[in-house]
């Protein structure tokens, strides 16, 4: 059966694996960093400074993506910088799903002044641009993996707030919920049971999708030297260094961007698939 | 003589603007009849469902009256003694089947958890009632039917699941709010005899809200007309459908298409009536004294 739904839901199946694909080898590198990266990525040798990829005139045999300008392995800093990659995205997406999520349903369910507290707060945070309050709390918090994390959790918590509080809001008008209290179910047991599996599809979406952001903004802040002190690898770093020499060695700066934009693309494509597979309104 | 459900003088208004939604509304339901709401929309009619229920929405604030659910007074107890006390007694037959049932659960869990987990039924018992229940609504394979998805079932199949679950803990009282506007007018028919059926041989009493009166003349044994919040006529069947003693009601009938005659459509309710019954209801708030004392 090859009807508008069945191709759609194939489309999203592709979408789906391949995310899926990505991101099991992104978790791979980051846990297995130590035994399967070829060198040492701290190793400095200025003999093989500013090699280039394997398939290019002038390539050292061992050096898949070539050195950059102080002779450290581009691919071992690659692996090695997928691990604080993946902590920053679980622990930061985690803490600000949650964060998040439980202030929307407490707004979207049980209104009131909750809602007006939560919602006025919202307003007020949404008012601070980003990555200036992101800079401004690192200024504060001081440089380290524990404030970059705080920072992306005090600054993304609106926005599962603001998606879940309406959702949350949506459900709430249903005819199921209003049956609930009839029947003589607490309020607690009504949006334990009857709205969070409604909202959850949305709020896996968003999980993974601020997984990815963080990933961002963890490479922002080591971009501009706010992250993790420089003698760890981490793509935001390895980009910044790239910069400075793009001219001479445009394989510095490319390989981690393309290992970040595929990281953060998957992250998001994997929530979607997810979401249209298990929303079982959409099945 | 005592219903099981007796609304008293209930007035409710909206806490905003201080309009009122009912206005001393009295009714009597005695146990395993059947009593139709009628009247135009807005008229207040799924208002009082929801004030039975306990579920009327924040914005709307009872001013006086009682409603004795078996004798005690919904008003007088507290929040959780009137849930309970809901719960065990009454239960609703919503109008859209397509939001009420939860999309993202399972049939089964859906009719059974109130009985377990609010009537303290065990698991076993409440599977095999749910089943009974189901059957009884012929629902074909019953056991296939509760592992279901709501959206795997048609909207007819989901009201007949949604009676199934009113009836499935023996509620005494049963409001059913309009339960046939969303369904196909074939389906309607089997529906409303469905709900006849069932609450004829349950001896459930039965509050039926519908702007229908051609499914209050199957259905009901007695109706209230209401305007405006008001009950202007509260009579039986035979005497409405005989000579309804208010000229609203009988401009209500008249606008009412014939069954029997497919050729008449729906005429609106002339103007010089609606004026008529607003003036009454003006008259009647003019004269209204909240038993509360002074206020304002
Ligand atoms: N949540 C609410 N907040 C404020 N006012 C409401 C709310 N729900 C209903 N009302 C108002 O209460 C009045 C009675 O509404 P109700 O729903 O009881 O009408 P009804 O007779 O059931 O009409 P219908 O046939 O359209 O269902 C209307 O004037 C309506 O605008
Ligand atoms: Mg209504």
């Amino acid at each position: 059966m090859l009807d508008g739904r069945g191709s759609i839901r194939r489309r999203s199946g592709a979408r789906l694996w391949l995310s899926a694909a990505w991101l099991t080898v992104f978790v791979l590198a980051a846990l297995l960093a130590p035994l399967i990266s070829p060198h040492d990525p701290l190793a400095q040798d200025l003999m093989l400074g500013r090699l280039p990829p394997a398939w290019i005139a002038g390539a050292e045999p061992g050096y898949w993506l070539g050195t950059d300008s102080l002779g450290r392995d581009v691919l071992s800093r690659i692996i090695h910088g997928a691990r604080i990659a993946l902590v920053v995205a679980l622990i930061a997406g985690t803490a600000t799903c949650l964060l998040g999520s439980v202030l929307g349903l407490v707004a979207g369910f049980y209104r009131g002044w909750a809602d007006r507290l939560i919602s006025r707060l919202v307003d007020i945070w949404m008012a601070f641009p980003p990555v200036l309050f992101a800079i401004l709390l690192i200024a504060v918090l001081g440089t380290g993996l524990t404030s970059v994390i705080l920072a992306i959790v005090i600054i993304d918590w609106t926005r599962f707030c603001r998606v879940v509080r309406a959702e949350t809001l949506n459900q709430s008008k249903m005819d199921y919920v209003h049956s609930a209290k009839v029947a003589g179910f607490t309020r607690l047991r009504t949006l334990a049971t009857e709205i969070l599996p409604n909202v959850l599809p949305t709020i896996i979406a968003l999980l993974t999708l601020e997984m990815g952001i963080a990933v961002i903004v963890e490479a922002i802040l080591s971009f501009v030297n706010l992250s993790i002190s420089t003698d760890q690898p981490t793509w935001g770093g390895m980009i910044a260094e790239g910069r400075t020499s793009i001219h001479q060695a445009w394989w510095v700066l490319v390989f981690p961007l393309i290992a970040l934009f595929l990281t953060v693309l998957s992250f998001a494509q994997f929530g979607d698939g997810l979401r249209e597979r298990f929303d079982p309104v959409l099945r | 003589m005592s219903g099981f459900l007796e609304i008293r003088g209930l007035s409710a208004r909206l806490a905003g603007t201080g309009q009122r939604l009912l206005r001393s509304v009295d009714i009597s339901l005695p146990a395993g009849s059947v009593r139709g709401l009628v009247g135009e929309s807005g008229a207040g009619k799924s208002m009082i469902g929801k004030a039975v229920l306990g579920v009327l929405p924040k914005a709307v604030e009872v001013i006086e009256g009682e409603i004795l659910l078996d004798g005690q007074d919904l008003q007088k107890v507290s929040p959780a003694e009137r849930r309970r006390l809901i719960g065990a007694k009454a239960a609703l037959i919503p109008q859209d089947p397509l939001t009420a049932l939860n999309p993202s659960r399972r049939i089964g869990p859906q009719i059974t958890d109130r009985l377990v987990d609010i009537l303290g039924w065990t698991k076993a018992r409440a599977a095999t009632r749910a089943l009974e229940v189901l059957a009884e609504v012929s629902i074909p394979e019953p056991e296939r039917i509760m592992r279901l998805y709501p959206h795997e079932l048609s909207g007819g199949m989901r009201q007949r699941i949604l009676i199934a679950s009113a009836f499935a803990a023996e509620p005494k009282l049963i409001v059913a709010d309009e339960p046939t506007t969303a369904l196909d007018v074939t389906v309607q028919k089997q529906i409303l005899k469905l709900i006849s059926e069932l609450q004829a041989r349950h001896g459930t009493a039965l509050l039926f809200v519908t702007h229908d009166l051609g499914v209050v003349s199957k259905v009901c044994d007695t109706l209230s007309v209401l305007y405006a919040g008001k009950v202007v006529e509260d009579t039986t069947v035979e005497r409405f459908f005989a000579a309804p003693q208010h000229g609203y009601s009988s401009a209500l009938l008249a606008a009412t298409p014939r069954h029997t005659d497919p050729s008449s459509s729906l005429k609106p309710v002339p103007r010089e009536v609606l004026d008529a019954v607003a003036a009454e209801v003006a008259a009647s708030d003019a004269a209204w004294r909240p038993s509360g004392g002074a206020r304002g």
